[in-house]
């Protein structure tokens, strides 16, 4: 893999993080993360939605008059969630209840539209999958983290293994705590982007 | 009665914002200021109701009668574009003044999860008010609800609003300047809605 190539892919990681530094798509993040295991999969399956859309809309992008192309873009995604919807109730029927809502609103992730429109409308179809999935990964990443924390703090268990008896915080796995553990997180990020 | 307890827990038990994190990107970005929250939170009202009503009577009328369920995503999040283009035109013609304050928020609207999650959440979710039986919304019930919805995102993002006004005098520590601080408050926003839990 050539260099640049390897940057594209690995900016969604630090540099252009989509949940702290970008922070986009904050409805799921907030929303998902109450285990590590739950925000991990929103995560993956925000990750289908952006490599597959952003690969066809690259495809496609040439062809779309200018004016229509917002529309056009929807359509693409709120296709893929559609078919992302379907899989997930066939194969991980109780992931699909747990996000419930949230996998139909991945069409209005900013995200998703925002890699088509400032990425995939402008590149070749390889740089465009490369980017949607270095940008998938980072907000899987970004997800799991703080799933893990809030997991840990709230249930006291961490991927579903229990290491302390009884109750954690509530809190933290109910609304309140995603604000506050996102908030602390994202002074943790700036701090080390700071260092750096 | 079952439009009172429909209207109390659409605004404060299940707040949209504090308690289900629907529409937290506009929620973040345009709360600096009560006069441009309250020119958003005017512009939501207006377009979750709309969109609710539309939604929900294509779903009804269209989707369901031709076995289409599956398009709701699509076709929603379609109409509801079409709406706030749509409304965004006739406000133009007919009530300038109007347009004038709700205008530059109308396109944002598309985007705020808020409008699509509650068009969804009205034909697909079972609601229990009050002790009373699961069921699904009916048509008053549906444009009710959206509209208590509305209102109580557009509290809840008024009052971030001047909290975050106060905050901008405060002296608050480098790394935790801009959103951080405002996550955090609006932490503890939310802890504080968490007291109207069980009251319906």
């Amino acid at each position: 893999m050539s260099n640049r190539k390897f940057d594209i892919f690995a900016k969604g990681f630090f540099k252009e993080n989509p949940t702290f530094v970008l922070l986009l798509g904050m409805c799921p993040t907030l929303a998902t993360t109450t285990s590590a295991i739950n925000g991990l999969s929103m995560g993956l399956a925000t990750l289908f939605v952006l490599v597959l859309s952003n690969i066809v809309i690259s495809a496609i992008a040439p062809l779309v008059p200018d004016k229509v192309h917002i529309p056009v873009y929807i359509v693409v995604i709120a296709t893929f969630v559609t078919i992302l919807q379907f899989a997930m109730q066939a194969y991980t029927p109780d992931m699909y209840k747990t996000l419930g809502l949230f996998i139909p609103l991945i069409v209005v992730n900013c995200i998703v539209l925002g890699r088509a429109e400032a990425f995939a409308s402008k590149n070749g179809i390889v740089d465009s999958a490369l980017d949607g999935l270095g940008i998938g990964f980072g907000f899987t990443m970004s997800l799991t983290i703080l799933g893990m924390v809030r997991e840990i703090l709230g249930s006291g268990s961490i991927f579903g293994w229990k290491f302390i008896s009884g109750d954690g915080l509530l809190v933290f796995v109910m609304a309140p705590g995603a604000f506050l553990a996102m908030g602390y997180l994202m002074v943790l990020f700036n701090r080390i982007a700071k260092k750096n | 009665m079952e439009f009172f307890l429909i209207i109390i827990s659409a605004i404060f038990v299940n707040n949209i914002m504090l308690a289900q994190f629907l529409g937290t990107c506009p929620f973040l970005g345009v709360s600096n200021k009560v006069s441009t929250a309250t020119g958003m939170s005017g512009a939501v009202v207006f377009v979750i109701t709309l969109a609710t009503l539309v939604t929900y009577l294509i779903n009804k009328y269209l989707l369901v009668v031709f076995g289409l369920e599956f398009l709701q995503t699509i076709a929603f999040i379609l109409v509801i574009a079409a709406l706030v283009q749509m409304v965004e035109i006739v406000l133009k013609k007919i009530s300038p003044s109007l347009y004038q304050a709700l205008g530059i928020f109308l396109p944002l609207i598309t985007t705020n999860c808020a409008v699509l999650g509650v068009a969804l959440n009205v034909v697909t979710k079972e609601f229990t008010f009050g002790g009373g039986a699961a069921h699904m919304l009916n048509l008053g019930e549906s444009v009710v609800y959206a509209f208590a919805t509305a209102l109580g995102y557009g509290m809840a993002l008024i009052l971030f609003a001047g909290l975050r006004e106060h905050l901008e005098l405060n002296d608050v520590p480098e790394t935790f300047k801009g959103v951080p601080i405002a996550l955090v408050t609006c932490g503890i926003l939310a802890m504080a809605f968490m007291g109207f839990s069980g009251m319906v």
